[in-house]
């Protein structure tokens, strides 16, 4: 235990936690494998639909990390560690990217030379997609990320002991260097991870609805956590409904902000009415799917939107925690759905799947292992930034 | 000189934020609920030193933006696909699709607009638009670098002296007081405001025509408006005689049309036989032609007497026992053809509506000639309606 002048009291998190998120990570990993040796065609599906939520976890939670230094914000500067704690994934991703590279056959279809000589059109984009331009991208951009993620949160804890003011500037100007490349490089991961899956069909603006959603799990993720954290004392006192009002706030914001991106994806395409674009909302809307799409429509935004739009309900830390795990699970929806309909355009009938449950199991254990052992190392609040206590003042 | 006047408040100014932040909570603390803080920009946690609640503009801002959601929404529908039912683009009569980003903007219209009048209704009580403190030293102070805090005379607890000491205390700089204005006019109302905002109005929807409609007018897309071809009704000088339509060869027949055999002869050889059944649908059609084409010179009834009497040769009656006798397809060509003074309706009167013209004629005649058997009809029918119609 150490205590410092702002008030905060280092406590570890109980092992209960170690023992729960290792538990949930072995036995997902564990069955996720088994799923591997019987189907390796479904199980990478299903193992693609988490890999993405895990990199919305990772690299959406960066990009709050910096965007509260770009942007000078200091209400947000108590819980920036646990954002931090989340981006930790990123590293990660470089690994878990590995089953996915060895599968690509199963998920793409335009790695099948039959299906590229039938189109025209895929002919054409060869330049672009082919699979060893395709791995380089991919583990550059994981790579990128990694460098800046490493430089970020490397001077945010060095400040914790050395209290040097000079290290928040210079994370000021990673993080503005870092926004753009991430508004880019996101772009292409949507693109190339799950645009791709029906290569015939795009839309420019899928890397902007990936985003929105990417920043709407992330702060859901914060918010849940950050609460918890709060409820039982191992953040800080003058952390209250205000902070939590306004991390509401922000996931209200989101909500709408990927509700108007996904609604002009779907105007222009419905407007236009070419069958070149309206294939890909067919297929999410034959069958079961439909019930799905809507579904998202629901869960994704009128849901939150309408339940996010009170203002007592951002004040009430309870409240928050239910809409944190809905908006969690609704992402993870989102996601399933922009993946898994495009099986057919490989030849394969979509079918549900066991394993589409287990990967997230072992997910959210290897974040809570992720989680548990760098609070271990590290301090909850960055007790070493100087907007840290108006932060803790923060009013409305 | 003072004296006189009704004083409205007391005011007094402060430096710094933390200063009127504290200051705030102590006037509460207090006691006084009538006060107010001014501030040159937002203070952070002044909602809770002041103890105010949640402000209910929200609603209004909730209330007028679902109002004008749902009644945009619902215009277009009615307007797209009940009143005007018309196809845009291919798209069905309700495409609701289409409506959304409106719908979005005018929510969000509504909304703001709603706040922004709800504010200024209930801050300076429209509609009057000014405030005591306007036209103050004090307003001018804190809208540069001071904070104002300023407790009304209105207040339960106000004590002139007591304030004052008490502001003091609390390490006010200076210490005014707001006194309420002699009479307050309704301002908006007055002819100069009105004009005012004609003139502006003008103003501003002139310099936008005329930027946008003249100075900086760019056509969009005119390859679709000024094609090279020459459009209906327009001049040309491809042509001889100047008229880009033209006029089909002679003896030029539709595909599918069969001319009138008996074209401009009186007397039609093998009069055509009426291809129509009187029935109500087309009786209906032929009343509303006969009443339409025939009725100025035969009269409502083609009983002969018409408005037409003396300004032209009247249209005999259609009652005389040789109509009655003419078969239809006589009939049809005396319409087609025309017969001495009557023109010919061929092209006023589509085929079909010719012929059910002559299907209401003969119902007028029968009108007039009933049989024994009709009448018994009527009676059968005025049972089953209860209505008693001939007596
Ligand atoms: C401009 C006035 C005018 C209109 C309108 C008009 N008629 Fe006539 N119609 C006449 C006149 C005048 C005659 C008598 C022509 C003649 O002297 O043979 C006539 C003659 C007739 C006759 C023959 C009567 C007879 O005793 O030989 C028939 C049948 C007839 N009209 C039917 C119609 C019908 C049906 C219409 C409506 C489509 C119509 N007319 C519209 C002026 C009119």
């Amino acid at each position: 235990m150490s205590s410092t002048e702002i008030g905060y009291i280092r406590k570890e998190l109980p092992e209960k936690i170690k023992t729960i998120g290792l538990t949930l990570f072995v036995v997902g990993t564990a069955l996720g494998i088994i799923g591997f040796l019987i189907d390796p065609q479904r199980a990478s599906l299903s193992y693609l639909v988490t890999f993405m939520f895990l990199v919305s976890i990772g690299v959406g939670s960066l990009f709050l990390v910096a965007l509260e230094y770009a942007v000078g914000a200091d209400w947000s500067t108590p819980f920036r560690r646990i954002s931090e704690f989340l981006a930790a994934v990123i590293p990660f991703l470089i690994i878990l990217v590995i089953p996915l590279l060895f599968n690509l056959k199963y998920i793409f279809p335009w790695t099948h030379k039959s299906i590229v000589d039938s189109s025209v059109m895929l002919r054409g984009k060869t330049p672009y997609l082919n699979i060893p331009f395709f791995i380089i991208r991919s583990i550059g951009i994981f790579l990128i990320w990694w460098v800046f993620y490493y430089f970020i949160i490397r001077n945010s804890r060095k400040q914790d002991t050395t209290k040097d003011q000079y290290l928040t500037k210079k994370n000021i100007n990673i993080s503005s260097g870092f926004i753009p490349v991430f508004g880019i490089s996101i772009t292409a991961i949507a693109f190339d991870w799950m645009m791709s899956l029906e290569p015939n069909w795009f839309s420019t603006i899928f890397g902007v609805y990936y985003f929105s959603g990417t920043v709407w799990c992330a702060l859901a993720a914060l918010t849940l956590i950050v609460i918890l954290l709060n409820e039982h004392g191992y953040l800080h006192s003058k952390i209250k409904s205000e902070h939590y009002y306004t991390l509401g706030l922000l996931m209200f914001a989101f909500t709408v902000f990927w509700a108007y991106i996904a609604f002009s994806q779907y105007l222009l395409i419905w407007y236009a009415d070419l069958p070149d674009e309206t294939i890909w909302f067919m297929h999410r809307w034959v069958g079961g799917w439909k019930v799905v799409s809507l579904a998202i429509v629901f869960t994704h935004f009128i849901f939150p939107f309408f339940y996010l739009l009170s203002y007592n309900v951002k004040m009430q830390a309870k409240k928050l925690k239910f809409i944190a795990i809905w908006i969690l699970c609704a992402h993870f929806l989102d996601l399933y759905w922009l993946v898994m309909p495009g099986m057919s355009t490989n030849g394969y009938q979509y079918s549900f799947s066991w394993m589409d449950l287990v990967f997230p199991v072992a997910a959210v254990g290897l974040i809570i292992l992720i989680f548990k052992s760098l609070s271990h190392k590290y301090n909850l609040l960055p007790i070493g930034d100087p907007k840290l206590q108006r932060g803790l003042d923060f009013h409305l | 000189m003072n004296e006189n006047k009704v004083l409205h408040s007391v005011a007094a100014l402060f430096d710094t934020p933390d200063k009127i932040i504290n200051a705030a909570r102590k006037v509460k603390d207090a006691g006084y609920t009538m006060f107010d803080v001014n501030t040159s920009y937002p203070v952070h946690g002044m909602d809770k030193a002041m103890g105010l609640g949640q402000s209910k503009i929200g609603y209004v801002t909730l209330f007028f933006g679902f109002a004008g959601a749902v009644f945009i929404f619902l215009f277009m529908g009615w307007s797209m696909a009940i009143n005007y039912p018309y196809i845009v683009g291919g798209k069905p009569f309700f495409p609701y699709q289409a409506f959304i980003p409106i719908t979005f903007e005018v929510t969000v219209l509504c909304g703001s607009i709603a706040t922004v009048v709800g504010m200024l209704a209930v801050f300076f009580n429209l509609p009057f638009l000014s405030h005591p403190i306007h036209d103050s030293n004090y307003i001018k102070e804190v809208s540069v670098d001071k904070f104002g805090v300023v407790i009304e005379a209105e207040d339960p607890l106000f004590d002139k002296n007591k304030v004052v000491e008490f502001l003091k205390n609390l390490g006010a700089g200076k210490i005014e007081f707001i006194y309420e204005p002699e009479k307050q006019a309704i301002k908006i109302l007055q002819p100069k405001f009105i004009v005012f905002l004609a003139v502006v109005a003008a103003l501003t929807s002139f310099s936008t025509y005329f930027t946008l409609n003249k100075l900086m007018y760019i056509v969009p897309f005119n390859w679709m408006d000024n094609q090279k071809k020459s459009n209906p009704q327009s001049e040309t000088n491809f042509f001889y005689d100047g008229y880009a339509m033209r006029t089909p060869v002679e003896g030029t027949v539709a595909r599918g049309f069969m001319p009138y055999p008996f074209h401009e002869q009186a007397l039609p050889s093998e009069p055509l036989a009426n291809p129509t059944l009187p029935t109500k649908q087309i009786l209906k059609i032929g009343q509303e032609k006969f009443l339409t084409f025939c009725s100025p010179c035969h009269g409502n009834y083609a009983e002969g007497v018409s408005r037409l009497m003396g300004q032209f040769p009247p249209g005999p009656t259609l009652h005389s026992a040789k109509i009655i006798g003419y078969s239809d397809g006589m009939i049809y060509n005396i319409i087609t053809n025309g017969q001495n003074a009557m023109p010919s309706y061929a092209y006023q009167i589509p085929r079909e509506q010719r012929w059910a013209i002559i299907d209401y004629i003969r119902v007028l005649q029968r009108a007039q000639n009933p049989k024994p058997s009709d009448f018994q009809a009527i009676k059968e029918l005025n049972k089953e309606s209860g209505k008693n119609v001939v007596n």
